[in-house]
């Protein structure tokens, strides 16, 4: 539809990148938050525990008889054991010197804190450990001292629990992605849906369809369609402007023409020198030629208006055919053409009785036109499926080439139509009148088709065929 | 004067290279530690090229000897070096001495835990699909593959007329009704020397309320003190002592020939179930077989099929557990708590003062 159109890009697409990258985004920093948010919990809770381990130590902390006395509680490092099974390290020191424990237990850099705990993440024994500094003043002998006491835990259970934390929150962020990401995909697809559906609808009408366009659209799209009516009003003026142009032309010249032929003709037969005669002749072709050209755009206009609003009753396709055949008959004798027909009885067709009887004579006249003397035209009614098909068969040489499209347009004519009387709109009329009732119109060399045995050797020709559907 | 000079330097010379030369010949690398027993199991002991797995134990040769065999019946390259000593030395050996051994096998769950935790072992995991139960391991370093009940052995014989007590309490109120007749015939570990009458006697004050109450009734009974299960366990069935208290309840039961003459109680408020266990050490050369061997024990200890070759007592999973009356002793950090140097004097001088009321 919009081959060789430039595009500036998807507004679909567009809008889903846009709303997907937004949902991505969203989504990381939820991951960072909640990650940073349950990092930080974790954390507070092992060092609470570090902390309440250090200071139950802090608690037996006594002096007796002018010596620190300390009796670490069984619990003190068995709740560390509790919370995980990390290796478990503890100092207890008097001033600079270790009174028991872990000798050589880094130090945390700087004055021990006093009053508070401090914790350090330091590194021990080729282990990471987090470690809580605890630190009292005791009065020893009337001498102030420093009691230090740090218990540490290496951070492999932490390290499998902020594992955890990760994957879950990772699985967060992916979960709040994926339905964010189907979301705004969904949200995409849905507001881009009434401009597709105004194109589908716009694009479905037929050739001849010019009316503006009435349902209901999104305020946005006013606008668009607004302009696209007046457009399309614009238009629909400027063809009936010219149709009608057209019509009043062939109306105003055929008229004079038929004077001019009578004319032509009783001169004619006044005439005596055989060169008069001729010129006469040739004369009364040219008007036959023009006045046809005038019959067939006077018929083309009526039946583009036709089509416009068409009429729908019961159409007898085999009798209308047979009135016809019965009314060209004559014509096609003074040629020595025999018509054959093979029109059995078929269910109506509801369509417009004016313009299938056009589109029937202006394929029979064609054929009759183009056809040599002494040969058959055949017309073949036949009930195909939910088809009526109405072939008419010449042997007029057949069309150059099958193309339908080409030979229906107007003013087209076979290459074998040199010295022919004829307009080249017949073909365009029916397809027109076919197509207008839902059908089509094809054309196929007549070999293919399989008609009743002519009397005579059959010679090369076409089959146009008009396939009406059955309502 | 001057020869006999030259002499005592020329005997005191020799004395000190004959002492090199011995250390020479006894092999290897000197060594601090006190070993008891060294057995090798596989083939034609020492033969080249073959893979030698080098156990230090505190565990009796003979006691896992059929295990060990078992072990190597689908190993037959494979030399089992089994080096047996008592569990402090094996701490000395594990972390003065930094020995050449794979894995360390001990009774002392305490010293088993310290190794764990400062970096002397390394992580095993069990192959296979076997129920150990979360107790029983420890961080997947320290790994138990018996209990053993701390009992009290009674002889029945210095019980005549009276009921059979069945509970830390019944004893006690047992030894206030009749001192004089208790008096003398009271053994337990010294805890001073015995690490596993240490480890039993602190998880006893862990657990028990009246355990101080309990060795002041002792003490003043005049409590005699031993080094071993097994001595205890033979003085009972001689009739020197009536009571032994907080005795290898395993060992107990493995002396059928002394089945009539001791009486075994796992007292029902609580028993103490010593765990051994083993760990794969730090430098192990080989800790694949170590590895294998731990998985060898674990299944003979854990899995659904009795090994006839497994030495100790099993029990069903519900039977023993931290809150049942089979109270197995808990692993972790709160093991190293009595190790602690203040803590370890600190006990023992209350000790000192209660039972050997000094």
């Amino acid at each position: 539809m919009s081959r060789g159109l430039p595009t500036s890009g998807s507004i679909r697409r567009r809008l889903t990148l846009q709303l997907v990258g937004s949902a991505a985004f969203l989504a990381s920093l939820l991951f960072v938050i909640v990650l940073s948010f349950t990092r930080d919990v974790s954390q507070q809770t092992h060092d609470s525990i570090l902390a309440a381990s250090a200071t139950s130590i802090m608690d037996s902390v006594s002096v007796r008889s002018g010596e620190v006395s300390v009796d670490i509680p069984y619990a003190a490092l068995s709740m560390l054991g509790n919370v995980s099974n990390d290796r478990v390290f503890y100092r207890i020191a008097q001033d600079d010197s270790v009174l028991t424990g872990y000798a050589d237990l880094p130090l945390p850099d700087g004055a021990p804190p006093r009053g508070q705990p401090r914790f350090d993440t330091l590194h021990y024994k080729g282990d990471s450990i987090r470690m809580v500094t605890l630190a009292r003043r005791v009065s020893l002998n009337g001498q102030v001292s420093d009691v230090v006491i740090s218990v540490a835990q290496t951070r492999e259970g932490q390290a499998a629990q902020l594992a955890e934390l990760t994957r879950n929150a990772l699985q967060l962020g992916l979960g709040f992605f994926m339905i964010a990401a189907f979301l705004a995909i969904w949200a995409a697809q849905s507001s881009i849906r009434p401009l597709a559906e105004l194109a589908e609808a716009v694009s479905r009408r037929g050739p001849k369809d010019l009316r503006p366009v009435r349902r209901p659209v999104p305020s946005e799209m006013i606008p668009l369609v607004t302009s696209l009516n007046r457009f399309i009003e614009r238009l629909r003026v400027s063809l009936s402007r010219s149709e009608d142009f057209i019509a009043e032309a062939a109306h105003r010249v055929r008229t004079p023409l038929a004077t001019v032929r009578t004319q032509a003709e009783i001169t004619l037969r006044r005439v005596e020198r055989d060169e008069n005669r001729a010129s006469l002749r040739e004369m009364i072709r040219a008007i036959d030629e023009s006045s046809r050209a005038a019959g067939q755009l006077l018929d083309h206009a009526m039946v583009t208006f036709r089509t416009d609003s068409l009429l729908r009753e019961e159409v007898d396709l085999g009798a209308l055919s047979r009135e016809l055949l019965n009314r060209l008959r004559p014509i096609a004798e003074l040629k020595d053409i025999a018509l054959h027909s093979d029109l059995p009885q078929t269910p109506p067709l509801s369509g417009d009785p004016i313009l299938i009887q056009n589109a029937v004579r202006n394929l029979l006249d064609n054929a009759i036109k183009y056809a040599p003397s002494e040969s058959d035209i055949q017309v073949i009614l036949r009930k195909e499926g939910a088809e009526l098909r109405l072939s008419i068969i010449d042997e007029a040489g057949g069309f150059p080439s099958g193309d339908t499209n080409a030979l229906t347009a107007r003013f087209a004519r076979g290459a074998n139509a040199e010295g022919t009387i004829g307009s080249g709109l017949g073909l365009t009329i029916a397809r027109e009148v076919v197509e207008a009732h839902g059908g089509r119109l094809t054309i196929a060399p007549s070999q293919a088709t399989s008609g009743p045995p002519a009397a005579s050797p059959r010679r090369e020709g076409s089959c146009v065929s008009l396939c009406f559907p059955m309502s | 004067m001057r020869f006999l000079v030259f002499s005592n330097v020329l005997t005191a010379a020799l004395r000190v290279f004959s002492l090199f030369c011995l250390a020479v010949i006894l092999g290897g690398p000197a060594q601090a530690f006190e070993i008891e027993d060294q057995r090798r199991f596989g083939p034609a002991a020492g033969a080249a090229g073959a893979d030698v797995l080098r156990v230090l134990s505190t565990t009796d040769t003979d006691l896992l000897a059929p295990l060990i065999e078992s072990f190597l019946r689908s190993r037959p390259t494979v030399v089992v070096d089994y080096v047996t000593v008592s569990s402090s030395e094996l701490m000395r050996a594990v972390v003065e001495d930094d020995a050449a051994f794979d894995l360390a096998v001990s009774s002392a769950l305490d010293l088993q835990t310290k190794l764990a935790n400062d970096g002397y072992t390394r992580a095993h995991s069990p192959a296979g699909r076997l129920r150990i139960p979360d107790w029983a391991v420890w961080r997947d370093h320290v790994f138990a593959f018996s209990q053993e009940p701390a009992s009290i052995v009674l002889s029945p014989a210095a019980f005549e007329g009276l009921e059979m007590p069945r509970s830390r309490q019944a004893l006690m109120s047992l030894l206030r009704r009749y001192p004089n007749r208790f008096r003398g015939r009271i053994g337990t570990y010294d805890v001073e020397t015995s690490g596993l009458g240490y480890l039993f006697a602190t998880q006893d004050l862990r657990t028990s309320e009246s355990f101080w109450r309990m060795m002041e009734i002792f003490g003043s009974l005049d409590l005699r003190l031993y080094c071993c299960s097994g001595e205890m366990i033979e003085a009972v069935a001689r009739g020197e002592l009536a009571i032994a208290y907080n005795v290898l309840g395993s060992y107990a039961r493995a002396r059928v020939d002394l089945a009539d003459r001791i009486e075994i109680v796992d007292p029902q408020d609580y028993t103490n179930m010593m765990l051994r266990t083993a760990v794969v050490l730090k430098g192990a050369d080989r800790p694949d077989l170590a590895g294998a061997f731990i998985d060898h024990l674990l299944r003979a200890a854990w899995g659904n099929q009795r090994d006839p070759a497994y030495p100790f007592p099993r029990y069903a999973t519900a039977e023993t557990s931290p809150t049942a009356a089979l109270r197995p002793i808990q692993m972790g950090p709160g093991l190293l708590v009595f190790l602690d140097r203040l803590k370890r004097a600190r006990f023992l001088e209350e000790w000192r003062s209660t039972v050997l009321q000094k």
